[in-house]
């Protein structure tokens, strides 16, 4: 299935891309399974969303769908079938924190 | 034709200063990676287009950036964009910016505290690179320098990095402290004339060396005195901020502590006070003249509490005796109401003759001084508060 992602400013510059991103996901739409699949794609990405060892959010990275704020649901927990069908994005964002 | 090019980190990007022999004509370029902070940028003495960089954010963690061609293009280095992350024995492969800390006890030591300002034990957690140190002959080879502090290397340019842990797990760590800036190390020297020796300085620590390439360490603060630290003369807990060799005479060491300008004659076996003159000896820089082993430079700041030049004059100080007879240098420094700070990586030098001195402050100036800090003008006036700045001589 393909999966939408947005991210943040900084990060699409890092991976050098514009706009979102689409993501060929395998298996069901989490967390998880969504930011393996982008760390595969653009390995300069490893550890900027999520520690390397720990797999943990970074504590200033938020995870957004479908109106929802889902930074604290389960890595695992399936995702709204809008980001599953491609309908929706799976937004990351970097959380509002000055500077 | 011979040139110079500064390497300037700042709070919102890294930009790249470069002239030719003369000096007065500066080509600017960047910021690179812009609205992040970049801690340190360096080269390598070996190959100076080879150039490492620290890129930080609070928010997405540590990169390390690469440029092999003198900082016009860079990348990340590590695992290319459709290889597999691990290798056929299913360890995860390097990358640039996973530092992990090795607390296995065949290769380290489990050490997984340190003091937190309070005393209190406090876990080891990776925050950012503040300094970057490439090997003195091979281009591949680089030191990272990191808060909490620990030392890492890589051999494979900047891929993956390994650290070395009998640093932390040489008996003293449980007793190190962060500093106001964090528990960070910041200052690595590798010895030019023996490549098994290694300095390294830490706040708030201190000092340390390996003289067998990094497997054994000890502290060499014999000297130091603290008033800050329940016992001012303990063996760690000092919060040394910079550190500075000539590579003619590596035994002798420079030291800007957080209060007082020492010096050790036996490669840190023992230290005692140069600050002599000065008109206060708080302050972050030392550098030392490429040329007289025996003159160097620091930027009094007025106290711990109020990091700005004393009496709002921009002063930098020079001894060209090894310390206690100060001369101050003002020309072309502001010497009115000037309230910046110099961070403790923002000094460098040239090595062309005439010596060219060189200094970043939080005010966003660089200032360069193309005869030995007699005279100095602004390279650049608006940048972000610099955090540090390095600088090669091209031939």
């Amino acid at each position: 299935m393909i999966i939408r992602v947005t991210l943040p400013a900084h990060l699409r510059k890092l991976a050098r891309v514009d706009g979102e991103v689409k993501l060929d996901v395998e298996g069901p739409a989490t967390q998880c399974s969504i930011l393996d699949a982008l760390e595969a794609r653009y390995p300069m990405l490893r550890g900027t969303i999520r520690d390397q060892v720990t797999q943990r959010r970074r504590s200033f990275v938020r995870f957004f769908a479908c109106g929802e704020d889902l930074s604290h649901e389960r890595p695992d927990a399936p995702l709204p079938s809008a980001v599953a069908t491609g309908a929706e994005p799976f937004m990351i964002v970097g959380a509002i924190a000055g500077g | 034709m011979s040139g110079v090019r500064a390497l300037v980190g700042t709070r919102k990007g890294a930009f790249v200063l470069t002239s030719d022999a003369k000096r007065e004509q500066w080509d600017i370029s960047g910021p690179h990676f812009a609205g992040w902070e970049i801690y340190h940028l360096k080269g390598s003495p070996a190959d100076p287009n080879r150039l490492y960089a620290s890129q930080s954010s609070g928010w997405f963690g540590q990169i390390i950036q690469r440029s092999d061609d003198g900082g016009k293009t860079w990348h990340q280095p590590g695992t290319p964009a459709g290889e597999p992350m691990t290798t056929p024995e299913g360890f995860l492969k390097g990358e640039s910016n996973r530092f992990v800390y090795d607390t296995s006890p065949v290769t380290g030591k489990p050490l997984t505290t340190h003091q937190w300002y309070d005393g209190t034990p406090h876990p080891w957690q990776f925050k950012r690179v503040w300094h970057l140190e490439p090997s003195l002959n091979d281009p591949d080879t680089v030191y990272a320098g990191v808060e909490d502090a620990a030392l890492f290397r890589s051999t494979d340019g900047g891929t993956s990095w390994h650290e070395i842990s009998g640093l932390r797990g040489h008996g003293s760590g449980d007793k190190w402290a962060p500093g106001a800036g964090g528990m960070c190390l910041h200052t690595i020297l590798l010895d030019p004339s023996n490549p098994n020796r290694i300095f390294i300085a830490i706040s708030a620590a201190g000092a340390f060396r390996t003289d067998d390439g990094g497997k054994t360490w000890r502290p060499i603060n014999r000297g130091l005195h603290s008033l800050y630290i329940p016992n001012p003369t303990a063996e760690v807990g000092h919060c040394v901020h910079r550190i500075a060799m000539h590579r003619s005479r590596p035994d002798v060491l420079f030291m800007q502590k957080h209060w007082d300008v020492m010096r050790s004659d036996d490669a840190g076996e023992s230290w005692h006070e140069i600050s002599g003159d000065l008109p206060t000896d708080f302050g972050f820089v030392i550098d030392v003249h490429a040329h007289e082993p025996n003159t160097i430079y620091v930027v009094p700041i007025k106290s711990d509490s109020e990091h700005f030049p004393p009496d709002g004059k921009l002063r930098v100080y020079r001894s060209r005796t090894g310390g206690n007879d100060w001369e101050a240098l003002t020309k072309g420094l502001p010497q009115d109401n000037c309230y910046v700070n110099v961070l403790r990586d923002a000094m460098a030098v040239d090595s062309l003759d005439k010596c060219g001195v060189y200094f970043g402050t939080t005010g966003g100036q660089v200032y360069a001084s193309a005869d030995e800090g007699n005279s100095w003008v602004p390279i650049v006036r608006d940048l972000p508060a610099v955090v540090s700045v390095e600088v090669q001589t091209l031939s």
